[in-house]
């Protein structure tokens, strides 16, 4: 039994944490929420420099070549501090949909300027207020062009190329295909949106006869795009549960301070409690992450469980977290100058960044009921 | 990362494997978790106790004892494999969890040589059944505020007083019991800590019907009982150092729940037909279900995080708290909601009739108490805020008051 990260991972981790509690503090996130910025340069930067962005693409790509584990370490840190930065976008989604769905030749021209961090990726699935689904996607990929919306778009307008989920015209789930877009051409046109988290940019992206290229199958898309939200879901939860523990430490850290009554308000059971109950669906949180964390690394078998049991605690302790840590505060955490709200902001955002948690709930029972045929 | 046996882990895993395929009957695992035996309790007692020693025998049932009492001399690692391998047979539980998992290592701390020679290796055999006399009816979570009295007389002390909520004592032979010696100083101070034969004159064991139907736990009253100052465990006035380590074995011994589970209520689901079709189909049933099946995970894999922390030689601390906080309600809601899906015919608790020999209506019932025995959820929150995550203490009204100046129920 070795149900933990190596020596190796955790200072890696370190590594992560000392850069971030240097450059990236609830300061520096303001100055993102409150500027039209879509990210935090200078921290995004840092993290290509210390190659977080490379760590787990290939030594051929361009990358440092170390694997899922080194990114869920990394993973835990961003969330920790809320980072305004587009890794996600661009590392568990586009290069992650690249190095599994991609050819050589599609592998060769992005991940390796991915990895550096020279450019940003994202993935575009969502058309408007609706989950996405092969029954509703209306953006057509045709004759090697691309027509459509995709709206909201995480770091859009900033990103250089996109993977977007489009209408290939198959029937039931083949109906869809993931295409590779670069967005610096002429047939895109993209606008920033405002959302419940401006400390991550997102934006509108049209699409007018774009040029674009097919992602593995023709049809086969829908799969590959739970394959890939499968993988992100993993790494995500370790983001949430970095952000879980920072809302809890936060929210502790002020019951120990503030007095009422002549007590400090920690001292209450009401308030206790509360902190034993994220603690709880901390625990438990990290527990399934770092499940999700093995199977992704050992490419096994059980991955989308894993990956929605991941998903569904992390997402359910980081708003328990999250909002119980503002109600902790009182009134100061509902202020525009106090730090609760990164996090109350970034567990929605994150929430439902990958479907929502009823989503993950459906696919998870779908798996059972293939794994436990009684 | 990985669940793999080192090679010493795996080749203690064979010899258990091949230890009880030789010595118990696999579980037939498609009758569930939920077989419930038809058996009276004396029947599986003699059952239980038959195991015990058989198990005792191959070292087994005390993995991590020294082996001057009987134990394997092994490490916490083992003991759960142990355990993990012995959920697939099928073989007697319960009876002995209180006596080796709280009263033997408080005698192994706390009693002399001599007495560790008599009483251990009957216990572990399952010759003799221990139970523990904390709780009365003024006083369970805060057992400190216990009234059953001790006084000496000559050589030996007279006990008298009420305990309750006693797990077993109707078919237990000993029992460890904290008494107070000294009502004048404040409560914590003036307890003593004796252990006892169950069969001392004096006294007189009551069953106590629970909701469930059963009698597990007993009042237990104290008429004059005699107990020679050579049963006393600890100093005079030191008795609640001695109960502590009754109780951080507690929070060992008792960890996650069992019973009926997620795999149960899929089953059951796919077979209950609702209003719209098919219960599985139904989205509250499938959201119920995943939220059940990650809170197991969770637990699951919180367990081989301790392991893991074990086997570098680190010490766990309050956090296996949390199993019990969430087993407790999750057994509860589960049994519950898989009652709703039977709809009205929910109400049967019928052998015959419902659904898994009525494992959930059972269950609902039963969880209500677990998640009072051994600490309450409250209790265990309050644990966890001050133990872990190093919340100030619930403000003590009765911190240096003597006991007998304290208010009480009943008494203002
Ligand atoms: C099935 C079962 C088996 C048992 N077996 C044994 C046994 O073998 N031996 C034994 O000695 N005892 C045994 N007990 C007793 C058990 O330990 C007590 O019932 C338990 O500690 C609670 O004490 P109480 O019943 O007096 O409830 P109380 O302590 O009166 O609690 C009543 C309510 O008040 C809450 N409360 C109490 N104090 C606080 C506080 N400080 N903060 C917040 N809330 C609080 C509790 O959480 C609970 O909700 C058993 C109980 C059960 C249900």
């Amino acid at each position: 039994m070795n149900f933990d990260f190596s020596d190796d991972q955790k200072m890696l981790k370190d590594q992560a944490r000392k850069f971030l509690e240097d450059k990236c503090s609830y300061d520096d996130v303001r100055t993102v929420l409150e500027s039209d910025a879509s990210h935090h340069d200078e921290v995004w930067q840092g993290l290509c420099d210390l190659g977080f962005t490379g760590a787990a693409i290939p030594e051929q790509y361009g990358g440092v070549g170390l694997g899922a584990l080194e990114l869920c370490v990394v993973a835990e840190e961003l969330g920790r501090c809320a980072a305004p930065v587009p890794f996600s976008s661009s590392i568990y989604m586009a290069a992650e949909a690249l190095k599994i769905g991609g050819s050589e030749t599609l592998k060769q021209t992005w991940l390796p300027k991915l990895a550096s961090g020279e450019i940003i990726g994202t993935l575009a699935a969502a058309e408007g207020p609706a989950a996405p689904s092969p029954r509703n996607i209306k953006t057509t990929f045709a004759n090697g062009k691309l027509n459509g919306r995709k709206l909201p778009v995480p770091d859009g307008e900033t990103a250089s190329v996109a993977i977007v989920l489009a209408n290939t015209g198959g029937t039931g789930e083949q109906a869809v295909s993931l295409v590779v877009v670069d967005l610096t051409q002429d047939g895109v046109t993209r606008s920033s949106v405002e959302t419940i988290d401006p400390t991550r940019g997102h934006a509108e992206i049209n699409f007018d006869n774009a040029d674009a290229s097919l992602l593995g199958v023709s049809g086969e898309g829908w799969a590959l795009m739970k394959r890939v939200e499968a993988g992100a879901a993993v790494l995500v939860a370790f983001e949430q549960v970095g952000g879980t523990e920072a809302a809890l430490n936060m929210a502790k850290d002020y019951s120990l301070d503030r007095y009422a009554f002549g007590r400090q308000i920690g001292s209450y059971q009401a308030i206790k409690h509360k902190l034993a109950d994220m603690y709880v669906k901390l625990e438990l949180a990290r527990s399934n992450a770092y499940y999700g964390a093995m199977v992704l690394a050992q490419e096994g078998a059980d991955l989308e469980l894993a990956a929605a049991s991941a998903r569904i605690s992390a997402t359910e302790a980081y708003r328990f977290a999250a909002q119980e840590c503002i109600q902790v505060h009182g009134g100061i955490g509902f202020t525009w100058e106090a730090n609760p709200q990164f996090h109350y902001r970034r567990s929605k955002l994150l929430a439902l960044s990958l479907g929502s948690a009823s989503r993950w709930k459906n696919r998870l029972v779908s798996e059972l009921e293939k794994s436990n045929v009684a | 990362m990985d669940f793999n046996d080192t090679p010493e882990e795996a080749k203690f895993r064979s010899e258990v494997r091949e230890w009880l395929s030789a010595n118990a009957r696999q579980r037939d695992t498609s009758n569930a978790k939920a077989g419930v035996s038809t058996k009276s309790e004396a029947e599986r007692l003699v059952r239980a106790k038959e195991w015990q020693a058989k198990k005792a025998e191959a070292g087994y049932a005390a993995i991590t004892w020294p082996t001057e009492y009987g134990g394997l001399g092994g490490t916490s690692i083992q003991s759960v494999i142990y355990s993990q391998e012995e959920a697939n047979y099928d073989v007697p539980r319960g009876f002995f969890e209180i006596g080796l998992g709280m009263c033997i290592p408080t005698m192994m701390k706390w009693a002399t040589p001599e007495q560790n020679e008599r009483f251990v290796k009957p216990a572990l055999f399952g010759e003799e059944v221990w139970c523990q006399l904390f709780s009365e009816p003024a006083a369970g979570s805060d057992v400190a505020g216990l009234r059953t009295k001790c006084e000496r007389d000559g050589d030996d002390w007279i006990i008298n007083g009420q305990k309750v909520w006693t797990s077993g004592a109707h078919f237990c032979d000993y029992g460890i019991i904290v008494t107070r010696s000294d009502p004048t100083v404040p409560k914590h101070k003036g307890l003593t800590f004796f252990f006892l034969d169950m069969k001392t004159p004096g006294i007189e064991i009551r069953p106590i019907k629970q909701i469930s139907g059963g009698s597990g736990f007993n009042e237990v009253f104290f008429n004059d009982v005699r107990v020679p100052d050579s049963q006393r465990l600890g100093d005079v006035g030191e008795g609640w150092k001695v109960s502590l380590t009754t109780l951080m074995n507690e929070r060992l011994a008792i960890g996650g729940g069992s019973g009926v589970d997620y795999e149960e209520l899929l089953k059951l689901a796919r077979e209950t037909e609702l209003e719209e079709g098919p219960a599985i189909k139904d989205s509250n049933v499938r959201e119920k279900l995943a939220d059940w099946y990650v809170q197991s995970q969770g637990l699951k894999y919180t367990k081989f995080r301790t392991l893991t922390a074990l086997s570098k030689g680190q010490v766990p601390g309050a956090e296996s708290s949390i199993g019990k906080i969430v087993s407790g309600p999750k057994m509860q809601d589960l049994g519950s909601f898989a009652m709703d899906i039977q709809g009205q015919g929910g109400i049967l608790q019928d052998g015959d009739e419902s659904p898994m020999g009525a494992a959930f209506q059972n269950q609902w019932l039963g969880a209500a108490g677990y998640r009072i025995a051994g600490g309450t959820d409250e209790i265990l929150r309050n644990i966890v805020s001050e133990q872990v995550l190093g919340l100030p203490q619930d403000i003590r009204v009765d911190k240096n008051v003597p006991f007998n100046e304290l208010a009480s129920s009943g008494k203002k």
